[in-house]
């Protein structure tokens, strides 16, 4: 037993399947509505699991994430019309058409990644926040292909003969963004956790010590926008596959927002945390919708509040939470003590004891500015005895 | 022929708010270290302010300076209610609370205006000046050159020739140095972010009348202006004012010539190509680095 808990692979492999499982159970015993909205976590979980990876372990803040999704979405799109076309009505067109989404959606993260690898900070924000809004402008001037703003239908097959008759729509809706989600985060965990998320977190941590290192830093950089793109073009594609229709204006600069929102919410740079974002993301507009039914409002005040108060939410949210509390909900829970804190592995030689400076030192910049992040630097202790 | 002075015309005038914003944004980052992505809301907040001012008074002009101190107070008030506690180590952080900020700033101005757009008073008639039969100038781009470069030359007087504005060069150059010489470097921050917040107000006051007033009029505008910052550099309030009239003449070419559905594609396009060159933007000097 304790072999298993110890390899990573199998640990996480056991808690996706598990997870799965049970979700997939519970779905049964709930009504249809909460499945369509579990489905739309799941959907948004891939996409903002890859965003938490790209700005949390890898520091690189993209704005661009909804535009990569409008791409992963428009390719399921094409690919089921394609499949309707040709009357292909095997369940497996949907698998094909997400794979499709996440190898156009990767090669979009790669062609950005390129483009941004050496770029920093707000250079990097900027040059993804002009991605952002140029989806809109592309669907409209090849309008002949992506429908400019009425967008594109996604031709969907009614759930598998093999889940019995009258299965519900959004219970298979439910099956298979959980599972997209599932694989998502196995993949992702698996990364943050190995040779490849540790380079990532180096090179958040310290570019030039990293460089030293022997790091390839723009192979990371790249790497990294490469494996975020792919998840964010998952989480698109399921996103289309479950509303069954795709157009830009759900593609805009308040998605990229809302992703951004929910890993600061849940914790930047942690894929738990991502869980938290992307359930806050997607129940908090509705909550609100709900408590606003209950109030009686003339409808020009409704009309005017519905869409705002959410989002006046969002921001004081994201507000306090980027200032008060960084580690977001993930932070808090292992604070207040609900989740224990990673163990930190012991050196294994300890160091001699280092006088510290009589003068004074300047904040450390080496210091990860991002908590929450399960960051797998050794703490050397101070009061080690001479060798 | 016509068209081609249209155009350029057009494009500087736009270009020129641009700039203006474009300098808002370079003043706040050479000041702080932060890119303000709570501009545009408050430009717009400012924009508002001035609609309901002029109709309730009738009078632009008034609303235009109500429009300016909501600039200076909504600066104040950003600072020194969000942006003052955010930290220094993650660059993440003060993104992240300056969008919060500006979803805040639109969600009231939704709520309080509704999302409708309105039409913004014009002071200045929007007809062109013929030359001859050829249409140039109209009187409302003269003001607009006018004014940007009013607040062009009154910002660089205000930075070099006063002691308010040597103290916010030494603020933002050597914190330390300036405050144990006596700068409240405290203060000086919020006049920075209050300066540049009007700078933004009166930006808007001149795109507005060109296009319509709702509460994310002006994100467009920031996109561009932040755009045309980063190609002239961000720390070069030179480079903001050739940024900003570069990015209008390429933007105005762009939609005249390839069709108005292309501007965010030759935006991006520009941006891609600038920064592969020169990732710290055209009028950078060779950046220092932290190590």
């Amino acid at each position: 037993m304790r072999t298993l808990w110890q390899s990573t692979l199998l640990r996480h492999l056991v808690i996706a399947v598990v997870a799965v499982l049970a979700i997939m159970f519970a779905t049964g015993y709930v009504e249809t509505f909460y499945d369509y909205q579990l489905a739309i976590i799941a959907a948004y979980l891939c996409a903002v699991a890859g965003l938490t990876v790209l700005t949390g372990q890898n520091g690189q803040v993209s704005l661009g994430q909804s535009a990569i999704m409008a791409v992963g979405a428009y390719t399921t799109a094409l690919f089921q019309k394609m499949f309707s076309d040709h009357d292909v009505t095997t369940q497996w067109t949907l698998l094909y058409s997400l794979l499709a989404a996440v190898v156009v959606s990767g090669l979009a993260g790669l062609v950005i990644g390129l483009a941004a690898a050496r770029l920093r900070g707000p250079y990097l924000a900027g040059l993804t926040l002009a991605i952002v809004l140029v989806v809109p402008a592309i669907t409209t001037h090849w309008s002949s292909v992506f429908g400019a703003d009425q967008g594109l239908p996604v031709p969907m097959n009614p759930p598998p003969a093999m889940l019995g008759d009258g299965f519900p729509n959004e219970q298979w809706q439910a099956y298979f963004a959980v599972l997209a989600a599932a694989v998502t985060m196995f993949l992702l965990a698996n990364l943050v956790r190995s040779r490849v998320g540790r380079t990532f977190r180096a090179v958040r941590d310290n570019e030039v010590a990293a460089q030293l290192a022997g790091i390839n830093v723009a192979r990371t950089q790249v790497i990294a926008f490469v494996v975020s793109a792919a998840c964010a073009g998952l989480g698109g594609g399921v996103v289309a596959a479950i509303n069954g229709a795709v157009s830009p204006d759900s593609y805009s600069l308040t998605l990229s927002l809302y992703l951004l929102l929910a890993i600061v919410l849940g914790g930047v740079g942690s894929l738990a945390g991502a869980v938290w974002g992307s359930a806050a993301i997607v129940i908090l507009p509705y909550l609100t919708a709900k408590l606003m039914t209950h109030m009686t409002l003339s409808p020009a005040a409704a009309v005017k509040l519905k869409d705002n108060v959410p989002l006046a939410v969002f921001g004081l949210a994201l507000i306090v939470i980027a200032i008060a509390a960084p580690g977001g909900i993930q932070g808090l829970l292992r604070r207040i003590g609900l989740i224990p804190q990673p163990a930190r592995p012991r050196p294994a030689i300890t160091p001699a004891p280092t006088q510290p400076s009589p003068r004074m030192q300047p904040p450390s910049s080496t210091e990860p500015g991002a908590p929450g992040s399960t960051s797998d630097t050794a703490t050397s202790s101070e009061a080690a005895s001479a060798p | 022929m016509d068209r081609f002075i249209f155009l350029t015309v057009d494009g500087l005038s736009h270009g020129a708010i641009y700039a203006a914003f474009a300098l808002a944004l370079v003043l706040i980052w050479r000041g702080t270290r932060v890119v303000n992505f709570a501009q545009g809301a408050m430009a717009v907040a400012a924009g508002y302010i001035a609609f309901s001012v002029t109709r309730a008074t009738g009078s632009y002009w008034l609303g235009a300076i109500a429009a300016v101190g909501a600039g200076l107070v909504l600066g104040v008030l950003v600072e020194r209610g969000a942006m003052k506690w955010v930290g220094h180590t993650n660059p993440l952080t003060a993104i992240v609370v300056a969008l919060g900020s500006a979803l805040v700033i639109e969600a009231v101005l939704g709520m309080v205006y509704g999302v409708n757009n309105r039409p913004f008073p014009v002071p200045f008639s929007q007809t062109k000046f013929t030359v001859r039969g050829h249409p140039l100038f109209s009187p409302y781009d003269l003001f607009v050159f006018g004014v940007v470069a009013a607040v062009l030359i009154g910002i660089g007087l205000l930075f070099t020739r006063t002691p308010i504005g040597l103290r916010m060069r030494a603020a933002a150059f050597a914190p330390e140095t300036a405050r144990l010489l006596g700068v409240n470097t405290a203060r000086v921050l919020t006049l920075g972010w209050a300066l540049a917040s009007a700078v933004g107000a009166i930006a808007s006051l001149l795109i507005l009348p060109t296009g319509f007033l709702n509460p994310t009029a002006m994100d467009l505008v920031f996109v561009s202006a932040f755009t045309a910052a980063v190609i002239g550099g961000l720390d070069s309030p030179a480079g903001a004012v050739v940024g900003g009239l570069g990015l209008g003449l390429v933007l105005s070419y762009a939609s005249g010539y390839l069709g108005s559905d292309i501007t965010s594609i030759a935006v991006l396009v520009l941006l891609v190509l600038v920064l592969l060159v020169r990732p710290n933007g055209v009028f950078s000097s060779t950046a220092v680095r932290r190590v």
